[in-house]
């Protein structure tokens, strides 16, 4: 039998691993969100990012290495933002029945998810890269990557503050919606798929079907705008 | 699911291609996007053929930024200097962004008084 490290460095050279790796944290973080009851704080990705995280760090594994593996998956945001025509398609009938109200909530939940972001952040004196990596967090991931990494940002921490402004919308839309009481269906879904994307959209999906619909069309355009806006709103605040 | 995969490729590829023809500010794979809605709008029949990919992909959504996510591991030193900034930007940001697209939905769904779905 051979020694356990001579293994672990061929694995650990190989594609194999980490590809397994990130498909089993992932299902690992999906069974802890489905045992939590759905609730929006369990989410799938950061649990399963905190543990490959501490995973690297514990086998002094480089991002570079991990990434050889995880690539494959990687890949296929690209393929995922276009397959985004799909919803958008099935959703042209909504939109035709509600197109300007539809096209204002559009241009200004956008406008102030991008505006006040860099806003907040500039006030905070930060500013280069962190603005451009913060400037799409309201676009579906696999854009908001795209439009960061073209503004100059990082990619990496472009899609972590996605994922957390579509945890902070999903826990905090309900609450806030009931307070200022939009009560129509429509109005709360798209808000909610505009500034928090996928994540919202699912949970938007939980509450009612309507507001579901809309949330996924709101993150269908929001994807296509915040590519438009994020560039020129960065070059206001640059 | 071939016919499919060439489909979302092909559509990506097209996009990639005329971004880098147009400089356009959008992403390759938003441009194909928008060519994939139109060539549905063409040939409808087109969505069916798309329908079990794409609905398979877009319900594993979450699984795709996984390893982008991961790479936070190589900013940790920026998340301790300025996480708190990022943090309170995002979560005001996104509380705004909320309120603001619902109230001004349901502002102008009053004006043109179409149908509210409750």
């Amino acid at each position: 039998m051979k020694d356990v490290a001579e293994i672990w460095s061929y694995l650990a050279q190989s594609p194999l691993l980490w590809l397994t790796a990130t498909l089993a944290a992932y299902a690992l973080g999906d069974a802890c969100f489905r045992a939590s009851g759905r609730k929006p704080w369990a989410n799938p990705v950061l649990i399963a990012v905190a543990l490959l995280g501490l995973l690297l760090q514990a086998t002094g594994t480089p991002y570079a290495a991990y990434f050889e593996g995880a690539q494959f998956v990687h890949f296929l945001l690209g393929p995922a933002t276009v397959a985004l025509a799909l919803p958008l398609r099935d959703n042209l009938g909504h939109v035709r029945k509600a197109a300007l109200p539809v096209l204002a909530a559009l241009l200004v939940g956008s406008g102030v998810a991008v505006g006040s972001a860099l806003g907040i952040a500039t006030a905070f004196g930060l500013e280069g890269e962190l603005l451009a990596s913060l400037a799409p967090k309201s676009a579906t991931a696999p854009v908001a990557i795209g439009v960061a990494e073209s503004l100059g940002g990082s990619p990496t921490l472009t899609a972590v503050l996605v994922l957390l402004t579509g945890v902070v919308g999903a826990i905090c839309a309900t609450p806030l919606l009931n307070a200022l009481g939009v009560r129509d269906w429509r109005a709360r879904g798209l808000a909610l798929g505009v500034a928090a994307h996928g994540i919202g959209t699912a949970r938007a999906f939980q509450v009612n079907p309507t507001a579901g619909a809309f949330a996924g069309l709101g993150m269908g355009l929001n994807a296509v705008l915040t590519a438009f806006l994020a560039p020129l709103a960065l070059r206001f605040f640059q | 699911m071939i016919p499919a995969l060439l489909l979302l490729l092909a559509s990506q590829l097209a996009g990639e291609t005329l971004a880098r023809l147009t400089g356009l500010p959008l992403p390759g794979p938003v441009i194909g996007m928008i060519l994939l809605l139109c060539a549905f709008g063409l040939r409808p029949k087109l969505a069916e053929t798309a329908r079990p990919l794409a609905s398979g992909i877009l319900g594993n959504l979450s699984l795709l930024f996984v390893p982008a996510g991961v790479g936070v591991v190589g900013h940790l030193d920026k998340m301790a200097a300025h996480g708190l900034a990022l943090l309170a930007a995002l979560t005001l940001s996104t509380l705004a962004a909320i309120a603001a697209g619902a109230l001004t939905f349901s502002l102008v769904a009053r004006l043109l008084k179409t149908e509210a779905a409750e």
